[in-house]
């Protein structure tokens, strides 16, 4: 295509937004309310996401070494240890830091644990992180049956709830938005429909003076763009300016849970360009869509 | 220039609009094809520039056979052919200069050669003074007027005119056909389907009359022949 015919489809795509006033407004507005649910939910799940990565991460397995073992056994139960898979890593703690951090965990009160520095009842512990949080259980079951283990603690029962509640929620979110998402194709490829079709008798003439289908097809691509891109502006302000106050009001109220939200920048910048694409493909889709079915001869 | 050979068409609804047509058009010919209503003129002429296609025979138009033609270079055929129609089809967002230069825009040709080529075609048909109205300020004739200008400004070898003085008064009328007596003096071949009696046996030229799906007859300087 020449670069004059390339430079008449964007002022062509532009006069016809102009010119289609209200059908313009109509699209963009389709494409406003829903991109601005989009995008709502979107913030929602990604940091309900990243709550439920931070807390998986905390999940731990606390292998409690046998008083009886030397050290010459505790390195075999490492090394042991270090073979199973799904293993991230695998840090060893004396009795002695045990007892220690045990103190300092409980502040005023420690104090009074401090007598059993000389004759300490606690257990080394390996502690070991697993790649994946969800092999917890499984890497627990396997560490349990090495020698000189005495115990295995990772939370039993409440991790396994924990994870599968984070699970089901994925998987809604996920559900919802990919729904959310159709619903926005239907009704914006509708509007879009709407507006082409009073525009049937333009296209009827560009066939009769022997425009090609690519020729005539492209200032409604062109204008399907702009229209997304028009649509995603309100929603990108709103859900910024939304997330900048919810960040700071929030991230106050959850400092003292250790959970914090993404962080303002780089996310809301992400969160933008997605918009923008998505409104930018549901706003080609539509009106390709649309204009198919005036090209069939 | 225009060959036809045994064409038939039957719609999907089970109509059959051509049953056996045989027709040769030689350059620069001015044909009127009459008939009555639902006799199958309009898919006689919709066949000529392939918004119809037959469901037999061959439709040869320059060289071209359009019962063979795909349809992604169905675009490049009417480029050499223009049609005009009885409800205009103008665009009227579109300036009478902008509804003609867009003929050429289509086609992708020199701005430069688009002014100078759509003003030419503008005085051609009268309506130079007229380029910046919109086709909703104009009278009846002159909008068909700015259609005329519209199919021949890429000065096609066949003009398809479909009734085009069926929404005119008589006086409009022969303005419109005196343009079209222009255009076929300077070389183009004119097909027109018409009901207008007097236009046709004033006028006169060849005449084919389809009836039935079938050409009833063909006469060298014919008549309308049908009570209007």
């Amino acid at each position: 295509m020449k670069a004059r015919t390339f430079r008449r489809h964007v002022r062509e795509s532009f006069k016809s937004l102009g010119r289609n006033g209200w059908m313009t407004f109509a699209s963009v507005s389709a494409v406003t309310v829903t991109l601005l649910l989009v995008g709502i939910f979107f913030v929602i799940m990604m940091n309900l996401n990243k709550v439920a990565t931070t807390i998986e991460e905390d999940v731990e397995i606390r292998v409690h070494v046998d008083v009886a073992a030397n050290d010459k056994d505790k390195e075999v139960l490492e090394q042991q240890i270090n073979q199973v898979s799904g293993i991230k890593n695998v840090t060893y703690s004396s009795k002695e830091q045990e007892l220690e951090s045990l103190i300092k965990s409980l502040g005023d009160e420690g104090e009074a644990f401090q007598l059993f520095e000389q004759d300490n009842p606690l257990n080394d512990v390996f502690v070991v992180k697993t790649k994946n949080p969800t092999d917890t259980m499984k890497v627990a079951k396997q560490i349990e049956k090495f020698n000189y283990v005495s115990s295995v603690k990772y939370g039993q029962g409440k991790v396994e709830k924990l994870f599968s509640f984070i699970k089901v929620s994925r998987n809604v979110g996920l559900i919802l938005i990919v729904g959310l998402l159709f619903t926005a194709m239907f009704l914006i490829s509708n509007t879009i429909k709407i507006t082409i079709m009073a525009r049937k008798r333009e296209i009827e003439i560009m066939r009769l003076v022997g425009a090609t289908n690519g020729f005539i097809r492209w200032p409604f691509f062109l204008e399907g763009l702009w229209l997304g891109i028009l649509g995603a502006v309100v929603p990108i302000a709103v859900v910024s300016a939304a997330y900048y106050y919810a960040y700071d009001y929030l991230n106050d109220k959850l400092k003292d849970h250790f959970i914090k939200l993404l962080e303002f920048n780089p996310f809301v910048y992400q969160l933008s360009a997605i918009l923008i694409i998505m409104g930018a493909a549901i706003g080609i889709w539509g009106s390709l869509m649309s204009v198919r079915k005036f090209l069939k001869v | 220039m225009i060959d036809m050979q045994d064409v038939y068409k039957t719609y999907r609804n089970g109509i059959t609009a051509a049953n056996g047509i045989n027709v040769h058009i030689d350059a620069g010919e001015f044909l009127y094809v009459v008939g009555p209503s639902g006799a199958g003129k309009s898919t006689f002429i919709k066949m000529m520039y392939r918004e119809v296609k037959p469901s037999k025979g061959s439709i040869i138009i320059n060289g071209v056979n359009l019962a063979k033609l795909k349809d992604n270079k169905v675009p490049l055929l009417r480029r050499n052919i223009g049609v005009v129609f009885q409800d205009f089809k103008l665009l009227n967002t579109l300036s009478v200069y902008e509804n003609v230069a867009f003929a050429m825009e289509v086609i992708e040709e020199q701005p430069q050669y688009i002014k100078k080529r759509v003003m030419e075609t503008l005085e051609l048909v009268g309506l130079k003074h007229k380029a910046r109205a919109l086709p909703t300020e104009l009278s009846g004739g002159e909008q068909q007027r700015v259609a005329i200008a519209r199919s021949i400004v890429n000065a096609p070898k066949v003009v398809i005119a479909d009734e085009p003085t069926g929404n005119l008064d008589p006086d409009t009328s022969w303005e419109i056909m005196n343009i079209f007596e222009e255009i076929n003096l300077r070389g183009t071949t004119i097909v027109m389907a018409t009901h207008n009696k007097e236009i046709v046996n004033t006028i006169t030229h060849r005449v084919i009359a389809i009836e039935n799906g079938r050409i009833a007859r063909d006469e060298v300087k014919g008549e309308y022949g049908y009570e209007s």
